[in-house]
């Protein structure tokens, strides 16, 4: 199939999302400003008016109030997006599991930003990582590039009907959100045929078909049995989600999957990384690779589901790796290094591994912090042991008072 | 209507019918019940539009009675009702 | 060009530092290049020392941190030199470009600077004269482009008429046209 492309353009992280928006038409859109995703729902809002959308845009009054609007739009059977960050996702909390459990493929793009306090309003992954169990099939981009390709792809996984559940794309906030890069982005006509037109299952609007969306469903009910359901879904989404990644890589000569390994086939130790930490860490990779250090990166696209088999191939050869967390869970490790570090156990054979907690609240996360890392991993490689399983990158020397 | 039956579970725990909260009165749950007065009621309706429930009979705009599959016994008619033709009683049925 | 060129800005919110980073990388786009542009991100206020940041290299760009060693810095307000050290970071061979009337020999004994090559431009005065308004950032693409040829100058004008055209008048363009010309005529280098 031949490769079609569009404009390259010069665009922001956020811009790149919100034409990417523009390309899908949806239904409706549900949103409520918040640094750093504010562009997203403006500039989006900025197309309803010129008419070059049909989207209903509903200005809703908070987070919770839009994560609601789109539940109803989607059970009326319209093709929904939205998007948010930090404390806007925090307030979408119980409407997260919400849109999960009634299976709807509602598409959310989510700016990563850290959680207040203190109050901040830069980059980590504390608001999505905190969202890790609410059902939702969690996409991470290194790039604006990728947040737009994700975006388009997650509306045909969303939708597909083994799966149909939402889908959050996330991107580094400020760092990729408000940084202009080279994008390329494909014809509208090429989106719109890539997304294709919604047939939703079920719609409250469908009057010929009456249904009930959202019963009471208690102990002598299924709950149970639907939560189990949603969990077989995630399952079956392994399948589709790189089924589209072919498919969107037939289409504009860039393919995705579950993750990306970049001069891991042939590294002794590597580190694992989500968003664009990762574009820095190949960068630091070069550099070091030129001093002969066998080093690599491997960069997770998919959380949700987290895939776990694949991982382990990619990783079984390693002699230490080292899974880079932008978020804490306090009283234990880093979230992604405990999901690697169960993932691996399985292996007879399986790499040290080491976890390294950086950037939150937006600290800057230099290729001297990932130097740092890689050093630190070919010394455990060298002893064959792990010193110091959770450590630090980027703190400044302070005296803290407790 | 024929009560519905989960055989296959739908996605999202749908039900493929609408309409479906009639088939669960609420009625058992009343430990009191509500007596309409038809003497002293001046048909203000306003028991009509507070009853939570539904559960206030009306028909051709007049109230007719009270519901009792539907009505949960929580009073508020009691205490909403200006001409107090409306008043509760011991006992979940209406027939003592 | 080499591979790789990093450039700093320095301005006070407001002179249009952010607009000029993001405006050069969209320019060199339009050649080819590929291009990163950033602010140094915070509160936005009116008159505070403000920085932005522009990547522009032949390959992919893939580091997302900001620039430590710039190859070229561009300092819009002349009154930041005695706030804050402009210098910082640039390369020993470095570019500096400073909005000021003074004589790029008098900056670079005042900053001790040894190997860089320092320029200076009148902005202020070219923006008065051609725009009415005390906006610098225009002049100071055009005393860019002079000192570090990182865009072809004809190509880089285009461009600013095509992408400004919804925003700007015809006048305000011309008058923005003019004064990246005048800035590239009259940068003094030393």
């Amino acid at each position: 199939m031949a490769k079609i492309t569009g404009k390259i353009v010069a665009i922001t992280g956020n811009a790149a999302v919100a034409q990417g928006m523009r390309q899908i038409n949806p239904d409706v859109v549900a949103a409520y400003p918040i640094t750093p995703q504010t562009d997203i729902a403006e500039e989006f809002a900025t197309f309803v008016a010129d008419g070059l959308v049909d989207t209903e845009y509903i200005a809703v009054e908070s987070e919770h109030s839009a994560m609601s609007a789109c539940l109803g739009a989607a059970a009326a059977g319209a093709r929904v997006m939205t998007a948010t960050s930090s404390q806007g996702l925090a307030l979408m909390w119980e409407i997260l599991y919400i849109a999960s459990g009634m299976r709807f493929p509602i598409v959310m793009t989510n700016v990563n930003r850290c959680l207040s306090a203190p109050i901040n309003i830069h980059c980590d992954h504390s608001d999505s990582m905190g969202a890790r169990d609410s059902g939702w099939i969690q996409i991470y981009s290194e790039s604006a590039q990728e947040a737009y390709d994700n975006i388009i792809q997650a509306v045909r996984i969303g939708e597909d009907e083994k799966v149909r559940l939402p889908v959050m794309v996330n991107m580094d906030g400020f760092i990729v959100s408000h940084s202009i890069e080279r994008v390329e982005l494909l014809e509208d006509e090429s989106v719109k045929n890539f997304v294709g037109e919604y047939k939703p299952s079920f719609s409250l609007l469908d009057v010929e078909h009456p249904v009930t969306f959202g019963p009471f469903d208690g102990l002598g009910g299924f709950y149970f049995e639907h939560k189990l359901a949603q969990i077989e879904a995630m399952e079956r989404s392994r399948e589709v989600i790189l089924r589209i990644g072919r498919e969107f890589g037939a289409l504009s000569g860039r393919e995705y999957g579950f993750f990306e390994k970049y001069r891991l086939d042939d590294a002794e130790v590597a580190v694992i990384v989500l968003n664009s930490a990762a574009g820095t860490s190949k960068h630091t990779v070069d550099m070091m690779r030129r001093e002969g250090h066998p080093v690599g990166v491997l960069k997770l696209r998919i959380f949700r589901p987290f895939p776990t088999r694949e991982l382990c191939e990619a990783l079984r050869h390693l002699r230490a790796v080292a899974v880079l967390d932008r978020a804490t869970s306090p009283g234990t490790t880093g979230p992604l290094f405990g999901e690697v570090k169960a993932a691996l156990y399985d292996l007879g054979k399986r790499p040290l591994v080491v976890n390294f907690i950086y950037g939150l609240g937006g600290r800057e996360f230099k290729p001297e912090h990932i130097r740092c890392a890689f050093e630190a991993l070919l010394e455990i490689s060298k002893k064959g042991k792990v010193e110091k399983p959770l450590d630090y990158l980027g703190l400044k020397e302070v005296e803290v008072i407790s | 209507m024929k009560e519905w039956r989960a055989e296959k579970l739908m996605p999202g725990a749908l039900i493929p019918l609408g309409g479906t909260a009639r088939w669960y009165k609420t009625g058992s749950w009343r430990s009191e019940h509500p007596v309409w007065n038809e003497e002293t009621c001046k048909q203000c309706l306003i028991c009509w539009i507070y009853c939570p429930d539904g559960a206030i009979k009306v028909k051709e705009g007049k109230v007719i009675g009270i519901d009792y599959d539907y009505c949960k016994g929580c009073g508020i008619c009691e205490v909403e009702c200006p001409p107090e033709a409306i008043k509760m009683a011991e006992g979940g049925e209406p027939d003592g | 060009m080499e591979r790789l060129v990093e450039i700093r800005w320095h301005g006070r919110g407001g002179q249009g530092a952010v607009t000029a980073a993001k405006f050069l990388a969209e320019a060199a786009l339009a050649e080819g290049k590929y291009v990163q542009a950033f602010p140094e991100y915070g509160p936005e206020r009116m008159g505070a020392p403000i920085q932005a940041f522009t990547r522009l290299s032949s390959d992919p760009i893939r580091t997302y941190c900001s620039i430590e060693n710039p190859k070229v810095v561009v300092v819009l307000d002349p009154t930041l030199l005695n706030v804050i050290d402009v210098a910082q970071g640039l390369v020993e061979d470095g570019v500096l470009i400073v909005n000021t009337p003074e004589p790029p020999s008098k900056v670079k004994e005042r900053l001790g600077l040894e190997k860089a090559k320092v320029y200076t431009v009148d902005a202020l005065t070219i923006a008065h004269e051609e725009l009415g308004r005390p906006i610098p950032n225009s002049p100071m693409i055009g005393a860019l482009i002079k000192a570090t040829e990182v865009l072809d100058l004809r190509s880089a004008t285009e461009h600013f008429q095509e992408v400004f055209a919804d925003k700007f008048s015809p006048k305000v363009i011309e008058g923005n046209v003019k004064a990246i010309r005048r800035a590239f005529e009259e940068v003094k280098s030393g």
